[in-house]
This record gives structure tokens, C-alpha cells and sequence, in this order.
């Protein structure tokens, strides 16, 4: 799998490389500004593109700038953005482009090699990876009269492993259930928020996030 | 007499007709203050046989409370407040009172004012009156000539003229004449009397000067103190959670290291241990972060890191924001922190459904307000959130203001001095 990688900080930037190499990905160019991120997408078409949210000149959120420019000269084109910290804001970003193949993820998510290869193949395969951290911010939003706060606790975990950008049997491995058990909940979550239930991953994650951010 | 002090048009606060009647009245006040005038007057040189002191004791105090009777008056008149110029003794005691007060130009300003008042105040105030008062007299002059007995009214002019109740009638134009002056004049001869007040009774240029540097000594004082809360929280906060997490991580993975070739799955449990610890540290110092400068603000500015402030809320919240660019670091530091005090406030206390809040830019400051529709009652407490708000304002010569009666709705009104110049124009955002 061919990869671009962005990021600039050198040791980081080194160890990302040797990471995504040593689990049979392709890095084709690692970028350490903004302005030639846009271009090296453009150009490669890596199967999925990892970009940190602050890049230089301006260090702040050229990264996600330019995923965003990059996205909307090349549709769907699978990117996951990785942040020393993570905002609804940039979330809602990324993904009003619509359609999937997008991430975003705190760095230190890194650390856990596993959990980390598995999201940026989720991207590179057209999925979301949205983390923990946004989705339980999210999930912490329900007031006294929402939809929301009509989920049973099984039902609210069930749905932030959804939003995060599991498949059903992710979810059914994750909570040790069955797979059938977590599509009733799923079912039973759709029906409760008013989500004409999809087979399609994204739109299931799309809806539900548009339907928490967009109160 | 000097007009300087006061402001261009400024609309006046009292309804035209009342307008009169405190004429009048200041021009009884006028002659009150002659009292007070010559019992200062008096005092001073009885200091040398110390009756002078008790004496002070009691009348300086009168004659500022009716000096600052008469500054709320002018401020209303004129539209503009008249700040008190008193000097503050800076030790306790009499006599430190009395050698501060003695020194202090606003007593003797006071005391020329109560002299000029009694002569130029007292003219103006009641010529303003008289118009007025001559006008009602004109206009129902047949009718006081008709119920009066002859000798008393139907001889104006001393008794030059003697008119029958008919001829009587040839006066009322006389009211409408003295209706034009008075309302031509009346009201400027009023604030031409305020004027005068305002011109002794305002602070002079070192007046205000003093004033305006007591002030910063105090704001400047609780940001000292502020700022080194906020370093010490800082340090301790590092002492205590990401230093020690990062000592123990790096004992872990010396463990670790140690043991990798004796029992590599105890190393292994070790180098989790030695990850969780890595990623807890991390989020520690981004909490950390976030409390010294939110990383959104520095991406996007306030407008960007409001509206993220207010994604985060557990309820609905409207943001409107009009800013012709970002103002400077500081006073959008100071503005986010204020908004993000005063919607975790809403969150903590108010029981709130929705709010809202709206940033504007209008006459070099910035407006902002954040409403809520729960339960008000919200007070500035010392200690409390808005207390704390209001230090972090009063810094860069902000105010804070709290609408909130019980049962709400709560409205929280800031304002920060923020000048156009200041403003940098926002690089356009990329962003779809």
C-alpha cells in the first residue's frame, strides 16, 4: 500500500516511516510542510495519506488545510490526520467533504501499533477512524431531552465504536458479543435517533456524526 | 467660563419639562451651598486654635457629599459622568486625612465651585427657570387679573399701566415670547451650568492622571498575582503529573531492557505498562496546554476556537461572532478564557437548555455577551467563576457585567478595550 506521509518533526516523522515499512506499506514521499503536502497528493494518489494537523509555515492547521484542499481536487481520496490533540471542529471539517476514507486521531494513538495499522487501513479501505476521545466528547453532549439520552449504556457504547469507524463484527470483537447481537443494537440505535438504517459503513458513521455535531 | 470638559451634544438625560423645575431647584441648592462656602471658609484658619480640625472634621465631608449630589445631577444633565477626583489618604488617621485633604486641589476646586456657583450657577439655573415659569405666568395672565381683586395683577409694570380684564388679554403673547427664549435657551443655559460644575468639580489633567495610575497599580497588582497562581498551578501541575509519569516510564523501560533477554514476557507486560504511562503523560500535558493557551485558538483565532468551546457543550449553544479581524494575542487569550469561564459556569450552575453568545466590534471595544436560558440568580462572588473573569478582564481595563434575576434568564456582558488598528486581518480560512 502506497503512503505519503506528512509531518515535521524529524524524529517523529522517522518512526512513522519505519513503522508503516516494517508493516509492508509503501512510503512513496514524507513531506515536512504544508505547501508541499497539496501537491505531493495530488501527484501520488498514495492509497492513504498521513498528515499532522500543524505544519509549517504558519504551525498551525496547515495539515488539515491541505487535506481538505487535497480531498476536494481528488475526491475520497483517504486521508488520516493525526493531532497532538483532538477538536469536534476539525472532526465536523473533515468530514462535511462527505463519503469516507477519512481519519482523525490523537498521535498518541501511535503507541498502540496494532490499533493504529488497523485505523489507517480502515482509511486507506474508504472507512473513518475517528477517535475515542471525539466520539466521547460527542457522546457526553446528551442532555435531558435529546434522542441521545434515550440509548441504553450498551446502546451509547455500541454507537461510539460505531462512530469511531468499526464494522459490526469490530464491535461484536471489541464488546465480546455476537455479531448479531451488536446489528440489533445497531438496529435498535437507528430506530431510537430516527437513522433510516444503511449497510454502508460511512454513511452510518456520517449520519450519526452529522446528526450529533449539527444541533 | 470654560466648556471644554463637556461633550458635544451629548443627549440629555431629563425630559424637557422637567427640565425647569431642577433648574430651579439647583439654583436653591446654589444659595444652600453659600453655608457651606463660608463655614469651610471659616474653619480653615480656626486649624491654628485646633477648633478648625473638628470643624473640618464635619464639613469637608458635607461639602463633598453635596458636591457629589451635584456631579450625579450634571452627569445627567450633560450625559457624561463626572468622575470623583478625591485623593485617597494613603495611611489611617485624622490627621493623615486632614494633611491629605487639605493638600488635595479637589477641596479647594470644591470650595471655588460652591463660590461660583452661588453667583454664575445661580444666575444661569434660575434665568433658565424664570423663562419658563414667565411663560405659565403670561399664558393664564387674563385669568389671574379676572380672579384676583384690583391692584394686585392688572397693574404690571409698576403700576405704570393700569389694564381691564380685556386688555389684559394684549399680555399672553408676552408667554409666547418667553415660551421661544426658554425654548431656545433653557435648556443651554442648564448645561452651561453644568459645564461650569463640570470644569470644577471634574478631575484636573493630574487628577485624572493620579486616578488612572491608582488604577493601573491595582489591575497591574492582581495580574502579578494572577499570573503567579497560574505559574505555580503550571509547575505543580508538571511536578506532579507528566515529570512523575515520565520518571516512571523511563524506570519501566529500564526494567524492561534489563529483563528482555531473562523473561521477555515480563518485559513485555513492562513495556505496556511503560506505553499507558507514555500516553497518560501526554494527555496530562495536553490538558496542560490547554489551560495556558487552547491550540485552536492559535489555529483559528477566537472566532474558531469559540465556536469549538461551544461544540463541547452538553446543550445548544448560538454563536454569532463579527470581528473585522483577530485582536491581539493577549486580549483574545483574555476574551476566550472569559467566554470559556462563563459557559462552564452555565454548565456547572444554570440548568440550562440553550445559549448563546455574541462577539461584536463596536467603538474600539469588544462587546461580548453570553446568555443562557436557566435559572439565574448568578452573582460575583469573590472566589467565584465570574469573580474570576472579572480579574482576568479588569487587567486589560475590562468590565464585566451580570443580568441575572432569579429564575433567569442569565446574560453575562463583557467588554474589552480593543482598538480597530489592533485588529489583523484574518488570513482567509481554506476550509470548506
Amino acid at each position: 500500500m502506497r503512503v505519503v506521509i506528512a509531518e515535521d518533526h524529524a524524529l517523529l516523522r522517522d518512526g512513522l516511516i519505519r513503522l508503516l515499512e516494517a508493516h509492508d506499506f509503501q512510503v512513496v514521499e514524507a513531506v515536512d510542510n504544508g505547501p508541499r503536502l497539496v501537491p505531493a497528493l495530488v501527484e501520488h494518489r498514495p492509497d492513504v495519506a498521513v498528515v499532522d494537523v500543524r505544519l509549517p509555515p504558519t504551525f498551525t492547521d496547515e495539515g488539515l488545510k491541505a487535506a481538505i484542499e487535497a480531498r476536494r481536487q481528488v475526491p475520497n481520496l483517504p486521508i488520516l490526520v493525526l493531532s497532538q490533540y483532538v477538536e469536534q471542529l476539525y472532526a465536523r471539517e473533515l468530514l462535511t467533504g462527505g463519503g469516507g476514507a477519512v481519519g482523525y486521531l490523537l498521535k498518541d494513538r501511535v503507541s498502540n501499533v496494532a490499533d493504529f495499522l488497523d485505523s489507517v487501513r480502515r482509511v486507506a479501505g474508504g472507512g473513518t477512524a475517528m477517535d475515542p476521545d471525539v466520539i466521547g466528547q460527542l457522546l457526553a453532549r446528551n442532555t435531558r431531552d435529546e434522542p441521545i439520552s434515550r440509548l441504553t449504556p450498551r446502546e451509547s457504547e455500541v454507537l461510539g465504536l460505531m462512530a469511531e469507524g468499526r464494522s459490526n463484527a469490530a464491535i461484536a470483537a471489541a464488546l465480546f458479543v455476537t455479531e448479531k447481537a451488536v446489528s440489533k443494537h445497531t438496529n435498535n440505535i437507528f430506530a431510537k435517533l430516527d437513522l433510516p438504517p444503511s449497510e454502508d459503513d460511512n454513511r452510518r458513521v456520517m449520519a450519526v456524526l452529522t446528526y450529533l455535531s449539527s444541533r | 467660563m470654560t466648556m471644554t470638559q463637556a461633550p458635544p451634544q451629548a443627549p440629555m438625560r431629563f425630559p424637557r419639562l422637567a427640565q425647569p423645575f431642577i433648574a430651579l431647584f439647583l439654583a436653591v441648592l446654589a444659595e444652600l451651598g453659600i453655608a457651606f462656602f463660608v463655614l469651610n471658609v471659616v474653619a480653615v484658619p480656626l486649624i491654628a486654635v485646633w477648633v478648625g480640625i473638628p470643624l473640618l472634621l464635619v464639613f469637608v465631608p458635607c461639602v463633598r457629599w453635596f458636591a457629589n449630589c451635584h456631579r450625579t445631577l450634571f452627569g445627567a444633565i450633560t450625559g457624561t459622568e463626572i468622575p470623583r477626583p478625591y485623593k485617597k489618604p494613603p495611611l489611617p488617621g485624622i490627621l493623615m486625612w486632614l494633611r491629605t485633604t487639605l493638600s488635595d486641589p479637589a477641596t479647594w476646586r470644591d470650595i471655588a465651585w460652591l463660590l461660583a456657583n452661588a453667583v454664575v450657577g445661580f444666575v444661569l439655573t434660575l434665568v433658565s427657570a424664570v423663562f419658563f415659569f414667565t411663560t405659565a405666568f403670561y399664558l393664564i395672565y387674563p385669568l389671574l387679573v379676572g380672579v384676583t381683586p384690583h391692584g394686585v395683577f392688572d397693574e404690571p409694570f409698576g403700576g405704570l399701566i393700569t389694564l381691564s380684564f380685556w386688555q389684559s388679554f394684549g399680555m399672553v403673547p408676552l408667554g409666547l415670547v418667553a415660551f421661544l427664549i426658554w425654548y431656545a435657551v433653557g435648556e443651554r443655559l442648564l448645561k452651561a451650568d453644568a459645564a461650569l460644575g463640570r470644569s470644577l468639580l471634574g478631575p484636573t489633567e493630574s487628577a485624572k492622571l493620579a486616578i488612572r495610575v491608582r488604577e493601573l497599580s491595582e489591575s497591574r497588582a492582581e495580574t502579578v498575582d494572577t499570573q503567579a497562581a497560574e505559574l505555580r498551578r503550571i509547575e505543580r501541575d508538571l511536578h506532579d503529573g507528566a515529570q512523575a509519569r515520565l520518571a516512571a516510564l523511563s524506570m519501566n523501560l529500564g526494567m524492561a531492557e534489563e529483563m528482555v533477554s531473562r523473561d521477555p514476557a515480563q518485559a513485555a507486560a513492562l513495556l505496556t505498562e511503560a506505553r499507558e504511562s507514555a500516553s497518560t503523560a501526554l494527555s496530562e500535558l495536553r490538558d496542560l496546554v490547554r489551560g495556558i493557551h487552547p491550540p485552536v485558538l492559535a489555529d483559528r483565532g477566537l472566532e474558531g476556537a469559540v465556536k469549538a468551546l461551544a461544540l463541547t457543550c452538553p446543550f445548544k449553544v448560538d454563536v454569532t461572532i463579527e470581528l473585522p479581524g483577530r485582536p491581539p494575542a493577549p486580549v483574545e487569550s483574555a476574551a476566550y478564557f472569559a467566554v470559556a469561564e462563563a459557559l462552564a459556569n452555565i454548565v456547572k450552575h444554570s440548568a440550562a437548555t440553550t445559549a448563546w453568545i455574541q462577539i461584536t466590534h463596536e467603538s474600539e471595544r469588544l462587546h461580548i455577551l453570553v446568555g443562557d436560558d436557566g435559572v439565574g440568580g448568578a452573582t460575583v462572588r469573590p472566589g467565584g467563576g465570574l469573580h474570576g473573569i472579572e480579574r482576568r478582564l479588569n487587567a486589560f481595563d475590562g468590565t464585566l457585567t451580570v443580568a441575572s434575576p432569579t429564575g433567569g434568564p442569565t446574560t453575562v456582558i463583557m467588554e474589552l478595550p480593543c482598538e480597530s488598528s489592533s485588529l489583523k486581518i484574518t488570513p482567509s480560512s481554506g476550509t470548506a
